[in-house]
């Protein structure tokens, strides 16, 4: 998903700067306000950010003949929610930028805004809704990070068709051109870190069920159950 | 605590990745691919809708000089990701474990009295 260095012209780059920065402001701030009430949050978002370093460095084959990478920032979302995990996909996104030449400084607010700020939006509402539907919690996780992960990419997508739209059919042409090279590539992807990330999460319950209580993450009763079962 | 019905959701996601790996391979043997990258792949589709007019306003300020360079920066990047995952469920296991073990003298002190 990482539009390249300069690969987006006047005035789409400044537009998603515009739209990313004031988010990313708010998620450092949530942070701050988050440490000083429960430092005990401070090795979790440690985690969730490292989450993401991982998983957004492995570059995957799939169906197409093409490789990807997962983004790392469903397991952000369900526990920190989407404004604090944006600021997690800047630093790897700025790490990236700067050292690697994948995605680029120009590019930074796109990439943020589709990796850091879509993405996770799709997450966070996904597990708030598959909780509220009483479903396993596990699925529930997975189904957030699968969908968090593919709606980065739709969202790259269509960042690059409004960018370049179509001599004829316009953006709605280049959407689905653009889409051609992400959707049908990242279907895997989506649903192997969708699992990978459920069961990160079954450790981190299972280890700090009592921080992700207190968080309004899970509710104790989906805890209860969950230990019920494995009694 | 153990949370979950054993090991149930590993043996899931185990059989997901072993089903991803046998797309792989189905796919490797089915035809030339070049498994590219797709963001570099939608540069290609960029070169396509502009009739190759469109030139990057903007260079990277930095490229790894080679490709070995590349991978070592990903392989950096994966390992202190690993590192400080690694750590913090850890050292949650490990706390867990010492509150059960200094929990549990108590109890047998109450039955002996």
């Amino acid at each position: 998903m990482h539009i390249m260095e300069g690969f987006l012209p006047h005035p789409w780059w400044e537009i998603w700067f515009a739209l990313s920065l004031p988010v990313v402001a708010y998620g450092v701030h949530r942070i701050n306000r988050m440490i000083k009430d429960n430092r005990e949050t401070l090795p979790l978002l440690a985690v969730a950010g490292a989450f993401v370093f991982v998983l957004s460095s492995l570059k995957l084959p799939s169906v197409t003949g093409s490789c990807s990478h997962p983004t790392g920032t469903g397991m952000g979302s369900i526990i920190f929610g989407p404004w604090i995990t944006s600021v997690l996909a800047v630093i790897v996104l700025v790490y990236q930028a700067v050292f690697l030449a994948h995605g680029g400084l120009t590019t930074l607010g796109a990439n943020v805004f589709s990796m850091g700020i879509a993405g996770p939006m799709v997450g966070y509402l996904v597990y708030r809704a598959a909780m509220r539907s009483g479903l396993h919690l596990f699925l529930a996780v997975f189904l957030a990070a699968t969908l968090a992960d593919w709606a980065t990419y739709l969202v790259t997508a269509l960042q690059l068709a409004l960018a370049f739209p179509a001599a004829s059919g316009g953006a709605y042409a280049s959407f689905e051109a653009f889409a051609a090279v992400f959707a049908i590539t990242q279907v895997p992807l989506a649903a192997v870190e969708g699992a990978v990330t459920a069961l990160m999460f079954k450790y981190i319950v299972e280890l700090r069920s009592d921080v992700l209580v207190r968080m309004n993450v899970v509710s104790a009763k989906a805890v209860a159950v969950l230990k019920e079962a494995a009694a | 605590m153990k949370i979950g019905s054993g090991m149930k959701l590993e043996a899931l996601v185990l059989g997901l990745i072993l089903l991803f790996i046998a797309a792989f391979a189905y796919t490797a043997s089915t035809g030339n691919h070049e498994w590219s990258g797709a963001d570099s792949q939608a540069e290609g589709v960029i070169s396509d809708l502009t009739g190759g007019s469109y030139t990057p306003w903007y260079q990277s300020i930095y490229e790894p000089p080679s490709g070995e360079i590349e991978s070592l920066l990903f392989a950096l990047q994966a390992a202190v990701g690993s590192l400080i995952i690694g750590y913090f469920l850890g050292y949650y296991r490990a706390l867990a474990k010492a509150k059960a073990v200094s929990a549990a003298p108590e109890k047998d002190g109450k039955q002996d009295a």
